[in-house]
């Protein structure tokens, strides 16, 4: 399995707006197009997306399938304390896909 | 009575005319090469006149002044190349995606793909490539090694090893390209099954060994052993196929740069692959390309790893030389 | 009656046909998103409140090349205090078969309410983002956009 991809400043300051990227591989799905013999290919996408920070949720993201495959997105949050970020994507069969990073707060 | 045009004139035209004689250029269908420069001779016209009385006074009348002006021409020159520099660095790196009149499928895209394709976090094929990299660590098969364990750091050992794919192979007696490389080291030398073609496993080892030449230019050889095959590559994109009777040639030649539809024709050259690919909203190979343009033109497209495709892959690879390998690169 | 006269009334009559068959081919049955199915989707998440357009900006190409992968960036103007923040950010899609692309869940902890991302668009149409503010109100920007080759819809050729 291809893992998620993520960019988090491995160091920044107390309060400091800090960007994070996130990159998963996944066909996401649409449940709209049609195969070679005319039906329908179901819909298999990540439904949801969260951040968790020390175990706080500081950011989720519900999708829908106009969400583009291989879903990118970039989001900002406060660097409050030292630790770990937590992100997991859920997708329509109940998958998981979960990666971390570390993070120092000076 | 007609004006008897002056000898500098007549010379300019006679350069173009002459070029038109020559043959056209190998590979390029119509474009035609200028010819050589005429050799300077001791004539009558104005422009040797000049040059004749230059080389006499010496432009200011004096030697001291011919060494001045002399410093002054060196000193001018070497501004000019000097901001010709900056220019071509501050132009960014869009200029070395095209080499002559061969320009990379990069030259086509809109500027949010090309942004998307130098982007190092968000260029989709790279999750490709990282998973490449695990697998090329990844102990697999009865002889207990990994990629790793033979090449060691593919940094090192796979850097150029992109720009020469597909090549003459004398054990097979035939062209062997990347995959079929990679299939093969798994096959003799790790004792591990081979990767079924197009297979998420083979396109990320591909990329990421692809991804080691990057910024590389492409340098196949076509001579010796391997020309039978780069011919049959040729003949096989001049042909006519499908349908709607078209070549490789036709769209990718005569028409490279014009709109098919809502899209915009590339020259099809194949420095990018294994390519993200918007259409199939996944990363795809070489053969998957040749594959999805021969059913584009209804005709019944040859299996991914058959010699056909190896063949035109060679003979596309010699099409675009001197493009930089941009695996993976991203295209519509 | 002359052969003359039934063509041209037959011809008629496939005219008038002829736009709402256009609409039924372009793809399958119930392709798109109607206007209803938006505003009811717009109502799901605001109620009745009126959104205000300003505040809310969105970055998107003029023209895509392809509608399987366009960038699109929205950015909320707001301080991100815990007296002034956004709650969620909805963005509709209305040209496409489903009217909602993706909701995103704010809160002070973000610091910024901005995101940048990627979504398939079928058509040329206007894509629209409303913010909904920690004070109850709620904000609005839009971007149109052309698109060249639509996605969602298409075929797959099993190539």
């Amino acid at each position: 399995m291809i893992e998620p991809r993520v960019r988090v400043p491995s160091t920044a300051r107390q309060g400091e707006i800090i960007e994070i990227k996130t990159l998963l591989s996944h066909p996401m799905e649409t449940g709209h197009r049609r195969d070679v013999y005319g039906k329908l290919i179901p819909r298999q996408i990540i439904h949801t997306f969260t951040c968790t920070y020390n175990g706080t949720e500081v950011f989720k993201a519900d999708w829908h399938p106009a969400v583009a495959a291989n879903p990118y997105l970039a989001f900002f949050t406060v660097a409050t304390e030292s630790g770990r970020l937590r992100f997991e994507w859920i997708d329509d069969e109940g998958t998981v896909y979960a990666t971390e990073a570390e993070i120092t707060v000076a | 009575m007609p004006l008897k045009p002056r000898l500098p004139w007549r010379r300019a035209t006679l350069v173009p005319a002459l070029s038109l004689l020559l043959p056209p250029w190998q590979g390029q269908g119509r474009l035609i090469k200028g010819g050589p420069a005429p050799t300077p001779s001791r004539g009558t016209g104005l422009t040797a006149l000049r040059r004749r009385r230059r080389a006499k006074v010496g432009m200011g009348g004096s030697r001291a002044g011919q060494g001045t002006l002399r410093s002054l021409w060196r000193l001018s020159a070497c501004v000019c190349v000097a901001l010709l520099a900056l220019a071509i660095a501050g132009a960014g790196e869009s200029w070395r995606y095209s080499v002559e009149e061969r320009r990379s499928g990069y030259t086509y895209l809109s500027e949010e793909n090309q942004r998307l394709q130098d982007d190092d976090f968000a260029n989709p094929g790279l999750l490709w490539v990282e998973r490449g990299h695990e697998l090329w660590q990844q102990i697999d098969g009865t002889a207990g090694t990994s990629c790793a364990g033979c090449h060691g750091d593919a940094a090192t050992s796979m850097r150029g090893v992109r720009t020469r794919y597909p090549h003459f192979d004398p054990q097979k007696g035939q062209l062997i390209n990347l995959e079929q490389q990679i299939n093969r080291c798994r096959a003799e030398r790790m004792h591990a099954p081979s990767y079924p073609y197009e297979s998420d496993a083979l396109l990320a080892l591909t990329t990421f060994v692809a991804f080691q030449s990057r910024g590389l230019p492409i340098d196949v050889r076509i001579d010796g052993p391997a020309q039978p095959f780069f011919a049959a590559g040729k003949a096989l994109y001049e042909q006519r196929r499908g349908q709607l009777d078209l070549a490789c040639t036709h769209c990718h030649d005569r028409y490279a740069g014009q709109r098919l539809r809502g899209d915009v024709i590339s020259q099809g050259q194949i420095n990018g692959f294994p390519i993200y690919r918007h259409t199939w909203q996944t990363l795809g190979s070489t053969h998957r390309m040749f594959a999805w343009c021969n059913t584009s033109v209804r005709s019944e497209p040859y299996p991914l790893g058959s010699d056909e495709y190896v063949n035109l892959e060679l003979f596309v690879a010699w099409r675009g030389r001197g493009l930089p390998v941009e695996t993976p690169a991203v295209r519509r | 009656m002359p052969l003359s006269h039934t063509l041209l009334s037959r011809r008629t009559l496939l005219r008038q046909l002829g736009a709402a068959g256009v609409l039924v081919t372009l793809g399958p049955a119930g392709a798109w998103a109607t206007q209803e199915m938006v505003q009811q989707a717009v109502r799901d998440r605001i109620g009745t409140r009126e959104p205000q357009p300003h505040g809310v900006t969105l970055r998107l190409p003029k023209i895509a090349e392809t509608g399987n992968s366009v960038p699109l960036t929205v950015t909320v103007d707001s301080p991100m205090t815990p007296d002034d923040y956004v709650l969620r950010l909805h963005v509709f899609i209305e040209g496409n078969p489903e009217p909602v692309a993706a909701t995103y869940h704010f809160g002070v902890r973000a610091g910024k309410a901005e995101i940048s991302t990627r979504i398939r668009l079928a058509r040329s149409q206007t894509v629209l983002a409303l913010a909904e503010m920690s004070d109850g109100s709620v904000r609005s920007g839009a971007a149109s956009i052309l698109v060249t080759l639509g996605a969602c819809v298409e075929e797959v050729w099993g190539d």
